[in-house]
């Protein structure tokens, strides 16, 4: 348990100190949906109308560009050899690295919204459910991550490569999410839905992509 | 006592499975089974064209199905081929079972793409569309991007070796996410008719019209293995060259 701390402390240490891109993540979260009304025109009905499916499509976006971060400087200085060796199995340091990339990735997300709801002018329920289903969906867009970062970090030209793979498959935590929000009060099918993905993505990510960081490294 | 006999016996799969054996056994069958294949497709045709009843509602254009259908079918059904493929590949490291997968891949994209195309070929005069986001055409859609996505990564690596054991993570990935897309866009937008071949009562269609379904899908099934043992042994023979080269290179080389 202690290496297991050890490793997300080690993370989120790396990516807080100078040269850590952070808040570069965040910046480019909300500069995509700020960018948005000049694409569709500022119709502040139009907006609050789109602005849960735009927030999505800006978290989305935001986590694919992170992906890379995630092993790419580990294998390059070598220390993933050593993660490799370490007392706790790789499958439990993949879960350490999910969780503190899921805390690096998602959560200031959730932090800055507020910001993209007053631009695209939602009002405040429906700003709540919004980072109630980002709350429960991120942890599904972070173990596919995982995944598509551990099958293409053996790849020197592989930068493009992870988000055309894991685009497709997280597909349904896009619909479960936008169908949370949109869901007439009461209804709770799309949340539990969407918290089934992530729950059974969080689970079964380490599995795959340890093995994945193992064949790669063969 | 040679130090052969002492090796285990291989059974006969892996016998049958070796590079090498299943080049010889692969090439006498090539002709018969292409032989088969455009019979099949002959005897489907002549059913699907003219020996089978317009549709009172869709008139002539139902016979779109007899080619729709079946590259349907071939979409998920090459995706299966590749999933076992893969375990093939984690299971049991067989050599072969990486050419099938990677052979497998374009193939799969390609009926794919047939589907889609043969599809909104169909939904413009009977739905007055070419492309709506129904669930299933929406489903086919993402595993068309699949399919790509993994063509892609095959192409990315030098090492084939090294990339069939990872393609093979990524397909089985895919495998178990399939049927969750699949389960989410059908419940996010359903215009398409749902199942009507395969029903918990039987089959919903006459018999006019399901005769000549299935063996234009039989015939596709068969275009699909004999497409599939030819880009194998090309495969084979791609990496035989590349080792060659590779060989002669070496005993060039000061």
């Amino acid at each position: 348990m202690n290496a297991f701390l050890a490793i997300i402390g080690r993370d989120l240490r790396l990516a807080t100190r100078a040269g850590g891109d952070a808040l570069t993540l965040v910046l480019f979260f909300v500069m995509v949906g700020a960018v948005v009304p000049f694409a569709i025109g500022p119709d502040r009905v139009l907006l609050a109308q789109l602005a849960p499916g735009i927030i999505w499509i800006a978290a989305f976006l935001s986590m694919l560009l992170g992906l890379d971060r995630l092993f790419r400087a580990d294998e390059d200085d070598g220390s993933l050899l050593l993660l490799r060796h370490a007392a706790i199995p790789l499958e439990a340091v993949v879960a350490a690295k999910l969780i503190a990339h899921w805390l690096l990735s998602a959560l200031p997300l959730l932090v800055a919204s507020p910001l993209l709801a007053v631009l695209l002018s939602m009002e405040a329920g429906a700003w709540g459910k919004t980072v109630l289903a980002l709350l429960i969906g991120t942890p599904a867009l972070t173990a596919f991550g995982v995944i598509g970062a551990a099958v293409t970090v053996s790849l020197k030209r592989g930068g493009l490569l992870a988000p055309v793979l894991i685009l497709p498959l997280s597909i349904p935590v896009l619909i479960f999410g936008v169908a949370m929000v949109s869901a007439p009060e009461g209804s709770s099918a799309a949340s539990l839905f969407l918290a089934a993905v992530s729950l059974v993505c969080v689970a079964f990510c380490p599995f795959a992509a340890a093995l994945a960081l193992r064949v790669g490294s063969e | 006592m040679t130090l052969d006999s002492t090796a285990p016996k291989p059974n006969w799969f892996s016998r049958l499975a070796h590079p090498g054996s299943f080049m010889t056994w692969s090439r006498p069958i090539l002709w018969p089974l292409g032989i088969v294949t455009a019979l099949t497709f002959a005897a489907g045709f002549w059913y699907a064209l003219f020996n089978s009843p317009a549709d009172y509602q869709m008139g002539e254009t139902v016979r779109i199905m007899y080619i729709h259908v079946p590259n349907a079918w071939l979409s998920q059904f090459v995706y299966g081929v590749m999933a076992v493929a893969s375990l093939g590949t984690l299971v049991w490291r067989h050599p072969l079972a990486d050419v099938a997968a990677k052979s497998a891949a374009p193939l799969g994209a390609t009926f794919t793409a047939l589907a889609l195309f043969s599809g909104s070929l169909w939904g413009r005069p009977t739905w007055g569309t070419f492309w709506e986001w129904d669930g299933r055409m929406t489903s086919t859609l993402i595993l068309l991007f699949i399919y790509l996505g993994i063509i892609a990564l095959w192409r990315a690596f030098d090492d084939q070796l090294r990339a069939a054991r990872i393609v093979a993570i990524v397909t089985l990935v895919g495998a178990l996410d399939i049927p969750i897309i699949k389960f989410s866009v059908d419940w996010w937008n359903t215009l398409h008719q749902p199942a009507s071949v395969i029903t918990p009562t039987g089959p919903k269609m006459p018999g006019t019209i399901l005769t000549p379904l299935f063996i234009m899908m039989l015939a596709f099934t068969l275009l699909f293995l004999l497409l599939h043992l030819i880009s194998m042994r090309t495969e084979i023979l791609r990496r035989r060259a590349d080792s060659l080269s590779r060989q002669a290179a070496q005993r060039s080389a000061p």
